[in-house]
């Protein structure tokens, strides 16, 4: 079998930049997500079509992400 | 291109190829499950890479173990590839030349690119005949240690790398996005240049050209005329830029801190550079 339907994107998720990656393989579609800096996956999720693949894996980056906190450095 | 690394193209005219064993190693331990380059082997970089009583690389007779059960003799040629711009395919690299094997190399853009060129995967795991595997002590030129990193921190005779983003860098965050924060404090070892591993890597995953990488690490003082140390938060993102310093640009003294943040940002008394 082979990747079937690539696709990568940048998009604003709680105010971090992700990167997005979908495609297909055989019945399912798998999504990772990976913050654009420094490049970590940290969200995935599987589905029977890209919508729910993508929804499933950005459900779970917006609450991953909601936990990160920022400090200020000066 | 150094010969550590192959193409895409080179791995798929030689997954049948008995002199050469194909090993994924991923960040995510479930990807080499969904497919993967026909007949590699995988590995979990969190079972298998390491001690998993005490925080250490993976113990000698345990290597041993995986590579003869991964039909890999001291000849083998070992291909290492997988996701996050081979994070832990490095990581792999990093301990097997520890270890004295002599011919490992990286699938230069990883999974990402190999799927991204739509190119075959497998669900199969391949029938491997057990090997005998005998490793030599571990090369600790290659790996640093807290006393060696402070005493580098201190006196300025290494130069240090952090290679986390610069938002770990300045300690505005402690851990990537969307991961668990682990560690006390924020920012980064007294006297460490930051220059993020992602600057090793093009937009596909592939490494940027040799002249490209010199520059990069030129412009920050980083010209392999002394040691080197690379740091980052688990000592898997270093491993990469180990992999860049030592064998693609061919500087002598480079070393790992695996202890890396995780150790360094949680030790009581450390000093701690912000921004």
């Amino acid at each position: 079998m082979k990747a079937e339907g690539y696709t990568k994107r940048r998009q604003d998720v709680g105010g971090w930049a992700v990167e997005i990656e979908t495609y297909q393989l055989g019945d399912v579609y798998y999504c990772t997500i990976n913050n654009v800096d420094p490049g970590a996956r940290f969200a995935r999720a599987e589905g029977s079509t890209r919508e729910e693949a993508e929804a499933k894996a950005l459900e779970k980056a917006g609450r991953y992400l909601a936990q990160t906190r920022r400090f200020t450095t000066g | 291109m150094a010969n550590v690394l192959v193409t895409t193209d080179w791995v798929a005219q030689h997954t049948n190829d008995a002199s050469i064993r194909i090993v994924e190693v991923d960040v995510d331990t479930t990807a080499y499950d969904q497919g993967h380059v026909p007949g590699a082997v995988g590995w979990n970089w969190t079972t298998e890479l390491c001690d998993t009583l005490v925080r250490d690389i993976i113990p000698i007779k345990k290597l041993e173990e995986l590579l003869g059960r991964s039909g890999v003799d001291n000849k083998t040629t070992i291909v290492l590839y997988g996701d996050n711009n081979n994070w832990f395919a490095a990581w792999a690299f990093w301990q097997l030349k520890m270890y004295g094997h002599q011919d490992v190399r990286i699938m230069d853009g990883g999974r990402k690119k190999w799927i991204a060129e739509s190119r075959e995967l497998t669900t199969d795991k391949p029938n491997t005949a057990p090997k005998t595997y005998k490793a030599s002590a571990p090369d600790t030129s290659l790996r640093a240690f807290l006393a060696e990193v402070q005493q580098a921190s201190a006196g300025q005779k290494a130069a240090l790398v952090d290679v986390r983003s610069p938002a770990e860098f300045t300690g505005e965050i402690l851990a990537p996005p969307g991961l668990p924060e682990t560690c006390q404090r924020g920012g980064h070892i007294p006297g460490a240049k930051s220059i993020p591993w992602g600057k090793n890597c093009n937009d596909d995953g592939t490494f940027k050209s040799v002249d490209d990488l010199k520059a990069l690490y030129a412009g920050q003082g980083i010209s392999g005329d002394k040691p080197i140390i690379a740091y980052c938060r688990i000592g898997e993102r270093s491993s990469l830029t180990w992999f860049v310093l030592k064998h693609l640009l061919g500087f002598q003294n480079v070393k790992n801190y695996d202890g890396s943040w995780t150790e360094w940002g949680n030790l009581v008394g450390a000093a701690v550079e912000k921004p």
